[in-house]
């Protein structure tokens, strides 16, 4: 494998997609319109749970523009909108209509949808609905008893549980057990575009259309096919320009089938744009979940086992994750440390609010938080320094790979490579450790209240098991690259162009790369898990090499040159050890190419091939972050002034994009862990329906990210030796802000939820006697 | 998220916009100023009015005028309006700083002063303003012209003395004397957002004695208002880091926060108070 | 109701109700959908255009108050196919991933330097704060701005 940067690969190279983007030229789910389109609107249930009595649509339906009117009833050949990974009896149950069935379960719940032609009527229309509904006590938090679901089902609706080794000896024989309540508020992505769906049916064709489909086309393709029984063939998603996706977007929603039908019944397009409020109770939620976590350790603070109990709070559904963010905690919890045995039981609990899933590093951001908050109370409790207590239990570069008894997204664990202490020294010596240290402890002599965090996480990406792309060359000498990825706005054209341009000897900017569309490719991962770029560009990889082996064949034929004595540089393939001689273009070859190019002699068509990528498991990244925060003891408002974030990525394709993902990624963690948080009152009402409510961090909240990308792991699971960096900014960001506020606050122990808020902090500093404990570094 | 329908006017006299409100007033009338309020409601329906006028198209209303007692805001001054303004050195700097701390330039280029006191939102810094410096508030409708003073004009979250047929021409506010002394403070969660809790407060240094000292609260109760026993409090003393202290405590005592977070409001109120008062100190 | 928009330095009549938004209009009725939506209630920024030389937010005006008036968007922000010097700036630096809020944002920034080519580090930060970006963190867009107003400010 080679490591050094080639003239496209490992280059900061701009962005293919940007020009468009900045002249205002994106094509975004809102900019599509079709002729003759008709708009959809969604009513909502006003209360978090209760008994639909009656919906009475006289009203609405009376008003001039309105088409249609659905509730239930009308949508009752529908099934319920399944899981992504099959089905799983136990909580098919628990899956979402697309119009509320008999009750509804969160404020936000669709009761009932609007047809009418023009968007301000339809909500006009939406508001005259009237849905009489019989209220029912919420249940608001998974915390308290589970109560009954439907007629013998109860609200916990599983217990997902990983282990291995013997716990019960391991606390046995425990020098200290140190235990923690922890837990992390409700979040989420909340991009910047809403979502949308425009569904359109053109009977000429017999084909449906799917417009503003994002993330996964190709896979929700199938499910959709399947919950309106047509052909897969049938059905077509496009994926235009995504205003941010972080894994809340691009699912399938009861939106996205209801304009689907709507286009079929009625033989029209069906424009549907959520707006900001919708999207705060309609759209997924995330990441809440409290923890009872206890660990084991002998006297040198070596850990011998821990213990993880969990709540989760799913909110009113079950929607097509299943329960994947439960069981990813539960398994990648106890990395990069070793844990000789471990127990993890989590309670997956319905509550009357918003469905959650995933929302970028889901099950590792509340993950890390909790364990690395473990960590530091282990180092508190045994006098040893923060550091220390890691370097101590991190697996060592000697074992690896390192097989864990413990799955992710369905695999078993196999961390593929790394050296975990190797990185930690790094990121101690890039942020000048012992004069930070120094310098804070000046500040704290001083009256200060000011602290560093520490925290450290194994990432996961690039989930197989397979992907393809195709590559065609045409007699411009214009490349094209379908893929079966998704873009939502990682720069992911970009990226591929590096690989096919680095394999094939083209200019990136001849290269154009197609994403997100049904119709052009029959497969396709699309773009989550970090694994777009891990996946689809390995499959890129394969696909130019093929294509490069045809244009040296029918090249050293008509060169009369051996191939092993030709390279392509710039779309032209020539004799390197004359530069001057012959040589043929990439277009001429495919002009000879064609079907009925005389010149084409025995050669299949085109100057095109497929390529696939295989693996048998996903590759672990890894990261360190170090965090200085300082506290406002007058307000209790806490401010991270340095952010450093050392990131093992493999190979970066290309780093520009890589610390991009990373600075957008800690932007998002700092707002976890200080400002955003779904909040509800006792009647399970949403209190955050606005951007004045839901906090989201502006330039003025996150500091500069200072990045150390280091290569020095290449992943031996993929030949880019490539590993994913999409969610590696946000990971540790809620551990490390946590780390540092608690050590600002010199107080151990204190820090045991996020989101911090300086409400927080004021109690805190208020019930605190006063005098800060000295922790070690 | 689209408003519901409305009558719209876009009168370009005060004469016909007080006629419409007289005509109107039964049915749900709303003056339309920088719209950064009332827009985000209309948008989430919260707000339905049935007739809006625009008074955006009346020339003269967007002049502040130094009358020498008083300064004259019209009902188009924006927040933008005091960013360089050309007031009284000390009072122009306190207001400049203050509309600073107003959301962001976007929304002062359009927000105005007199609709930030129509709206009366509990955190509006422009009402602390007029609470705490004295404050005349000028009222036209069919019926006539009134001043209200500000500290009648405040009767409750986002609630004010203003009939439904009032049109806030203006607010006058009295020309402080030269010497005084400004101090403001506000926490709010990210720059921009309204405040959770703020003071301002003004007085002069007399022999190095603080003198006609008024002290205003705003963000922790249903409206802002003067904390007289504070004012008290400080009359006379010279200013000191252990006074300003001792004046936080005491507001602290004082207030009756009307937000859920009861405990942490009155805590907030010691920092702004204290820090409102070191800021006057520090322009000495 | 009929009005007239000047946009980008085009005349457009179009049939408005009161209701019809300045944005709604400019996309649906204007064609020209580079503006964007992010709120509907004032707070992202995504909707940032300049309307008689002032950056508003044009989600919180009716298009019936734009009656005469003249707008800027994003489409009018390049000279045919040479950017302005902060779009090229914004590429140069990575200061978007999904390009969402980037129109909001460069009608802010474009304001902004217009009104004071001489605009501190600490002024830009604060007028910056306005809008929302989800994806890039913030630092990209301000070295982008910084960047594009020390290349306005020296003659080339
Ligand atoms: C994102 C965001 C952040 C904000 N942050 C702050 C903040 O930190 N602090 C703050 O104070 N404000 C803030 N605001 C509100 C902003 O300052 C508004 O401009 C202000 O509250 C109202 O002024 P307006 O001219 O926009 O009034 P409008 O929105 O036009 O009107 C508000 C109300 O007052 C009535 N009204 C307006 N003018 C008159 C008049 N002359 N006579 C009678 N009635 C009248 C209207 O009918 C309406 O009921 C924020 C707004 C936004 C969108
Ligand atoms: S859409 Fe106008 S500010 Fe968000
Ligand atoms: S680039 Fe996506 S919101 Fe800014």
């Amino acid at each position: 494998m080679n490591k050094q940067p080639g003239q496209y690969f490992g280059q900061p190279l701009q962005r293919l997609e940007d020009q468009p983007l900045v002249r205002g030229q994106g094509c975004f789910a809102a900019d599509i319109s079709f002729p003759y389109q008709l708009h959809m609107r969604v009513v909502r249930s006003d209360h978090a749970h209760g008994r639909i009595l009656s919906i009475d649509t006289s009203a609405a339906a009376a008003l001039p523009g309105v088409v249609a009117i659905w509730t239930a009833d009308d949508v009752a050949d529908i099934p319920p909108i399944d899981f992504r990974e099959g089905s799983v009896e136990k909580l098919a149950p628990f899956r979402q209509h697309i119009l509320a069935q008999g009750k509804v379960r969160y404020v936000g719940d669709p009761v009932a949808v609007v047809f009418a032609t023009d968007a301000y009527l339809a909500e006009d229309a939406a508001d005259l609905v009237r849905v009489d509904i019989e209220e029912l006590v919420p249940l608001l938090s998974a915390d308290d008893a589970p109560q009954e679901f439907s007629p013998g089902l109860l609200t916990e609706a599983t217990i997902c549980s990983q282990g291995y080794g013997d716990v019960e000896a391991a606390f046995k024989q425990a020098h200290a057990i140190v235990e923690l309540d922890l837990s992390i508020g409700r979040h989420t992505g909340v991009p910047l575009e809403t979502r949308g769906a425009i569904g359109r049916y053109d009977a000429a064709r017999d084909v449906l259309e799917l417009h503003g489909a994002a993330k996964v086309p190709h896979r929700n393709r199938e499910s959709l096919a399947k919950m309106l029984s047509r052909s897969t063939t049938s059905l077509h998603l496009y994926e235009g320009h995504v205003g941010g996706g972080f894994g809340v977007r691009g699912e399938i929603y009861p939106e996205d089938v209801l304009v689907l039908v709507a286009a079929l019944r009625f033989n029209r397009p069906v424009k549907w744009i959520e707006d900001r409020r919708e999207h705060l109770m309609a759209t997924n939620h995330s990441r809440q979940q409290h923890h009872r976590i206890r660990a084991a350790v002998d006297a040198n603070g070596l850990l011998l086992g821990i213990e993880n109990e969990v709540w989760h709070d799913q909110g009113a559904y079950i929607r097509t994750h299943g329960t994947r963010i439960a069981d990813m905690t539960c398994g990648i919890l106890p990395y990069p440390y070793k844990v000789p045995a471990y127990q993890a039981d989590l309670h997956f609990r319905l509550t009357n609010k918003t469905p959650a899933a995933t929302y970028r590093a889901p099950g590792r951001y509340e993950a890390n938080f909790v364990r690395e908050r473990l960590l530091d109370a282990i180092a508190i409790r045994l006098g040893l320094s923060r550091i220390e207590v890691r370097r101590r239990n991190l697996i060592r570069q000697e074992e690896m790979p390192y097989e864990a008894p413990l799955m992710a997204l369905g695999e078993h664990i196999v961390l593929d490579s790394g050296d975990y202490e190797g990185l930690l020294d790094k990121s101690l010596a890039s942020i000048k450790c012992v004069e930070l240290e120094a310098e804070v402890a000046a500040r704290k002599a001083n009256g200060e209240l000011v602290g560093l965090g520490l925290a450290m996480f194994v990432e996961k990406s690039g989930l197989g098991p397979t992907d393809g792309a195709r590559i065609n060359v045409d007699s411009s000498g214009t490349v094209e690259v379908v893929t079966g990825g998704a873009s939502v706005g990682q720069g992911f054209e970009t990226v591929m162009a590096q690989v096919c341009a680095e394999t094939l000897g083209v200019a990136y900017t001849k290269i154009r790369v197609v994403h997100g569309r049904t119709d052009r490719i029959e497969y396709g991962i699309g773009a989550h898990a970090s694994r777009a770029t891990v996946m689809t560009a390995n499959a890129t990889r394969e696909a130019a090499l093929l294509v490069r082996k045809k244009a040296l064949t029918v090249a050293a034929e008509l060169l009369q040159t051996p191939e092993d004595q030709l390279d392509i540089a710039n779309g032209i393939v020539f004799r390197p050890s004359q530069p001057q001689g012959p040589s043929i273009s990439l277009g001429e070859i495919a002009q000879r190419l064609r079907p009925l190019s005389p010149n084409r002699g025995d050669h299949i068509p085109g100057l095109c091939a497929e390529g696939w990528f295989n693996t048998d498991h996903q590759v672990y990244p890894y990261g360190v972050f170090i965090a200085l925060a300082r506290i406002d003891p007058g307000t209790g408002a806490v401010i991270v002034e340095r952010i450093q974030i050392a990131y093992e990525i493999g190979r970066a394709i290309n780093p520009m994009l890589v610390k991009g993902q990373i600075m957008g990624g800690f932007a998002q963690g700092l707002g976890g862990a200080l400002l955003e948080e779904f909040r509800y009152d006792d009647r399970g009402q949403p209190l955050c329906l606005t951007f004045a409510d839901y906090l989201m961090p502006t330039l003025l909240d996150v500091p500069p990210v200072e990045i150390l990308l280091c290569e020095d792991a290449p992943s031996p699971c993929n030949p880019l030796g490539i590993k994913g960096a999409g969610e590696s900014g946000i990971a540790a960001a809620g551990a490390v802000i946590a780390s540092a506020v608690e050590d600002a606050l010199g107080l151990p122990g204190v820090i045991r939820s996020l989101p911090i808020t300086p409400h927080m902090i004021k109690d805190i500093l208020r019930k605190s006697s006063g005098t800060p404990v000295e922790m070690c570094p | 998220m689209k408003a519901a329908s409305f009558q719209y006017y876009a009168p370009t006299s005060i004469a016909d916009v007080v006629a419409l409100m007289a005509e109107h007033s039964d049915a749900g009338i709303r003056i339309l100023a920088g719209g950064q309020s009332l827009v985000p409601t209309m948008a989430y329906r919260l707000a339905r009015p049935a007739h809006l006028i625009d008074i955006n198209r009346i020339a003269g209303l967007d002049q502040i005028t130094d009358h020498g007692e008083f300064l004259e805001i019209g009902a188009l001054v924006r927040h933008e309006g005091f960013a360089a303004n050309r007031l009284p050195a000390r009072l122009g700097a306190i207001l400049a700083h203050i509309a600073n701390h107003i959301a962001h330039r976007p929304i002062r280029a359009r927000g105005t002063f007199c609709g930030s006191l129509a709206h009366a939102d509990p955190a509006s810094e422009w009402c602390l303003v007029a609470a705490t410096l004295e404050a005349e508030l000028i009222a036209e409708s069919a019926r006539g012209v009134r001043t209200i003073s500000s500290a009648d004009y405040f009767r409750g979250i986002m609630s004010t003395a203003l009939e439904d047929d009032e049109f806030l021409t203006s607010v006058r506010i009295r020309r402080p004397a030269d010497d005084t002394l400004f101090g403001f403070f506000e926490y709010s969660r990210r720059h921009g957002d309204f405040a959770l809790a703020a003071s301002l407060v003004s007085f002069q240094l007399t022999a190095g004695l603080m003198q006609n000292v008024r002290l205003g609260l705003g963000g922790v109760e249903d409206y802002p208002r003067r904390l007289a026993e504070v004012e008290s409090l400080l009359e006379g003393q010279s200013p000191s880091a252990a006074v300003f202290t001792r004046a936080g405590d005491l507001a602290a005592q004082h207030v009756n926060p009307s937000a859920a977070d009861v405990d942490y409001r009155i805590e907030l109120v010691k920092t702004v108070v204290e820090r409102a008062l070191q800021h006057a100190n520090e322009t000495t | 109701m009929k009005i007239t928009l000047t946009l980008n330095g085009n005349k457009h009549q179009v049939d408005v109700e009161p209701r019809h938004t300045l944005t709604d209009v400019i996309r649906d009725a204007c064609g020209y959908t580079g503006t964007h939506l992010g709120c509907e209630h004032g707070v992202c920024g995504a909707c940032t255009i300049i309307v008689d030389g002032e950056a508003i937010r044009a989600c919180l005006m009716f298009a019936i108050q734009a009656d005469g008036r003249t707008i800027r968007t994003i489409e009018g922000l390049a000279q045919g196919n040479t950017l302005h010097p902060l779009q090229e700036a914004f590429v140069k630096h990575h200061a978007l991933q999904c390009g969402y809020c980037t129109p909001g944002f460069l009608m802010l920034a474009t304001h902004a330097l217009e009104k004071n080519p001489d605009i501190t580090d600490a002024e830009l930060q604060d007028v910056l704060s306005s809008n929302l970006c989800r994806c890039t963190g913030y630092q990209n867009i301000l070295a982008a701005v910084q960047d594009a107003r020390d290349t306005m400010r020296t003659p080339s």
